[in-house]
């Protein structure tokens, strides 16, 4: 089991955990393959989906993984603006700690609103993404990713080209791939830089071609506009000429090297089409593995060994 | 212990009508009461130029009466109330609805800071010459920056007119952008929207090129970092009339106390780094800061629960204040009284136009009267301001004020607010 009652940000885990929740899930996408994809093991568990922004493939990701553990599985979708109408998300917490849930997943625009709730509840809280601090699942179904495409995390060289400042999925896999021995490398225009990469673990690098050759894995980022108070590069026509992947760029790369994003893709701009529909695009994978791995986390939080073995 | 009046040791000060009579050995004054106020401290009343009592307008956070009961407590006599209230004061007719309101209802001396501009947009000027005419002692645009240099220096000019200060809140905001906390290893650990010291250093710098144009008195609020100081000191050193305050806040906490979202940690400008932190004691201490100024900023249970960057900005202060420059400064012998004296009663009276308190005769009886000894500890209780969102939560501090006169009226007796 694992010694935190939470998963809010990748402190929460060590690398012996990250380890257990990657083999747990290993042997928990089995049950993803069965023409019946459903075990008994979480049977009588209430997990709430709380999603304050929207979102499709993290929040389905994770109501998929609830109902094939047979958890019942809530959908709770609400408005981020506790200034507008509506109540502030300390009383959305009373409230659904009044309902008595085991683990709540939450989204939220604003970070640390993970950490808010888990004061004010008595369940177990899953970050599934706070503004632009850290979404931890995401970085453990990218190590799963890995792991299954290069049969190992140590010594990775893993580059993490585009809008890092805004992104929590980088907030969050810098020091994940940090903690199991790989090298996390940021690439992008200094406008999209954290204020500290140090802080966070990471070597930082502004130009792509010159980094491609020495890495295992390009994960592109998407540019989160609508996150940015000024336009941070002159055009995409431009950010696609500096930091776009794309067919010659991947022929740089080492031929072992794979290509991950985390979705959504903006084709043309960080990554051309032709990448990311290659066979070195492993995109879609990481998408099956999202489920896998909630599931694992899911499972292991709340010691779903009490009813029985994972699968 | 007044360094103004000349006087340190064991004394007898004599009271006499609201003023002081006399400050001498062993004054004998027949019928007179007598209190004792032996391994006690006085000093002149305590003066903070830097608060929000945000009446009118958000009687729910903090009054008149209740602020002014919450600077007794802390041991001030006096305050200078900032403008940004609803509606905001930027007239006469709210400079004197404050200061009418504070001779119904408040306990210790009120004088209102006016806006500089009209609704502290920034656009155009405020009526200053009638604020003035009315009883405003300085003017800020306190909360937000007055973005445009041209507005400034039109400020300035106008204020020299009537011998006036600006106090100027210096945050550019274009650079500011959003930011919650200070922009660095915490912004970066904890995924939060940074300001950097430089938004508040480039307007520091471009402030006081104006105040040297212009002649205008500058006085800097809130400064937060190491480079603001260096600029004031090298403005100070050519002779520019500058003066700066720093927090209580910004001289004892740092962006490293932020580990969790506590808000009550939210504040602007933000908490800095622990370097800036310790500029700050130095320049408290070499007398590039002027003033200890708290800031004081209520907001209510509510509204401060809410998500880290959706919460309102501020801390309160009046009451602890005073316990924090005891704990940290003078019982660790880094400041004498006499320090506390210049820091928080005779430059912040000088800095912001406020009258001239002394322990000598003939000076009205504004008298602050510090325990050194007693304990403090800051538990929701501990407060008489309306709001408890204090950063300072949990502290155990030494020292508080036992005892307060207002012109020669009791308002605190044995830490505890009698009127």
């Amino acid at each position: 089991m694992l010694s935190n009652r939470h998963i809010m940000t990748m402190d929460d885990l060590i690398a012996d955990e990250v380890t257990l929740i990657l083999d747990t899930a290993e042997s928990l996408a089995e049950v993803n393959q069965r023409r019946i994809k459903k075990v008994p093991t979480l049977r009588g568990r209430t997990i709430v989906n709380l999603f304050f922004e929207p979102s499709t493939r993290t929040r389905t990701s994770f109501e998929i993984a609830a109902k094939r553990l047979s958890a019942d599985g809530i959908n709770f979708t609400a408005s981020a603006s506790a200034t507008a109408k509506g109540e502030t998300l300390r009383d959305t917490a009373r409230t659904l700690a009044a309902m008595s849930c085991d683990l709540v997943v939450v989204r939220h625009k604003y970070a640390g609103a993970p950490q808010m709730l888990a004061e004010v509840m008595d369940c177990s809280v899953i970050n599934g993404g706070d503004g632009i601090h850290q979404h931890p699942t995401q970085a453990l179904l990218d190590l799963y990713t890995m792991r299954q495409s290069l049969g190992r995390l140590e010594g990775l060289r893993v580059g993490i080209v585009g809008d890092v400042c805004h992104s929590r999925v980088a907030g969050s896999l810098v020091p994940a791939l940090r903690m199991m021995g790989a090298t996390p490398v940021i690439i992008g225009p200094p406008t999209l830089m954290p204020a500290r990469p140090d802080v966070l673990g990471a070597e930082v690098c502004y130009d792509l071609d010159e980094a491609l050759p020495t890495l295992d894995v390009a994960y592109l980022l998407r540019v989160q506009f609508e996150r940015a108070a000024r336009m941070p590069f002159p055009s995409n026509r431009e950010y696609a000429m500096l930091y776009g992947m794309n067919a010659d760029r991947l022929a740089a790369m080492p031929s072992h090297a794979i290509v991950m994003h985390p979705g959504p893709m903006n084709r043309g701009v960080e990554i051309s089409a032709d990448v990311a529909d290659s066979p070195r695009s492993v995109i879609l994978g990481q998408v099956e593995s999202g489920v896998a791995v909630r599931m694992a986390a899911m499972y292991l939080l709340l010691g779903g060994a009490e009813s029985g073995a994972a699968a | 212990m007044d360094p103004a009046a000349g006087v340190d040791g064991v004394l007898d000060v004599l009271v006499e009508d609201g003023v002081i009579a006399g400050v001498g050995e062993d004054l004998e004054v027949p019928g007179a009461e007598v209190v004792d106020c032996a391994e006690k401290v006085l000093l002149p009343g305590l003066a903070d130029i830097h608060v929000h009592l945000r009446e009118p307008g958000q009687e729910y956070k903090e009054t008149i009466a209740s602020g002014t009961r919450a600077a007794a407590h802390g041991g001030f006599t006096a305050v200078a109330c900032m403008p940004n209230t609803s509606p905001v004061c930027d007239r006469g007719s709210t400079v004197r609805f404050v200061i009418e309101r504070a001779e119904e209802t408040g306990v210790v001396r009120v004088y209102p800071i006016g806006a500089v501009t009209a609704g502290q947009a920034g656009e155009q000027l405020a009526e200053i010459g009638d604020m003035v005419a009315e009883g405003a002692v300085a003017f800020s645009d306190d909360g937000h920056g007055i973005q445009s240099a041209g507005m400034t220096r039109v400020a300035m000019d106008y204020l020299k007119r009537f011998d006036v200060p600006l106090i100027a809140h210096c945050e550019d905001e274009s650079l500011a952008a959003g930011g919650v906390v200070n922009e660095g290893a915490v912004s970066t650990r904890m995924g939060l929207p940074g300001i950097p010291a430089e938004a508040e250093e480039t307007m520091v710098a471009r402030d006081i090129a104006l105040a040297e144009l212009t002649g205008c008195r500058l006085h800097l609020a809130h400064l937060s970092t190491a480079d603001s100081l260096e600029l004031v000191r090298r403005a100070k050193a050519r002779g520019v009339a500058v003066t700066c305050e720093v927090t209580p806040h910004h001289l004892f906490l740092d962006e490293d106390s932020l580990v969790t979202y506590d808000t009550n940690l939210k504040m602007n400008p933000p908490l800095r780094t622990p370097a800036d932190r310790e500029a700050m004691v130095e320049g408290l201490l070499d007398g590039t800061v002027d003033c200890v100024a708290t800031d004081h900023a209520p907001h209510a249970v509510h509204e401060k629960e809410l998500e880290f960057e959706l919460a309102p900005n501020g801390t309160t202060g009046l009451e602890t204040a005073l316990s924090l420059v005891n704990t940290h400064l003078v019982a660790t012998g880094k400041l004498d009284w006499v320090g506390v004296c210049r820091v928080m009663c005779h430059n912040p009276r000088a800095v912001a136009n406020l009258p001239e308190m002394r322990l000598e005769a003939g000076f009205p009886a504004d008298i602050t009267v510090v325990d050194p000894e007693a304990r403090v500890d800051v538990t929701p209780g501990w407060f008489v301001s309306r709001s408890r969102n204090s950063a300072f939560s949990g502290a155990s501090l030494l020292g508080r004020a036992s005892d307060v006169l207002v012109g020669g009226s009791w308002v605190v007796r044995k830490g505890k607010v009698v009127v």
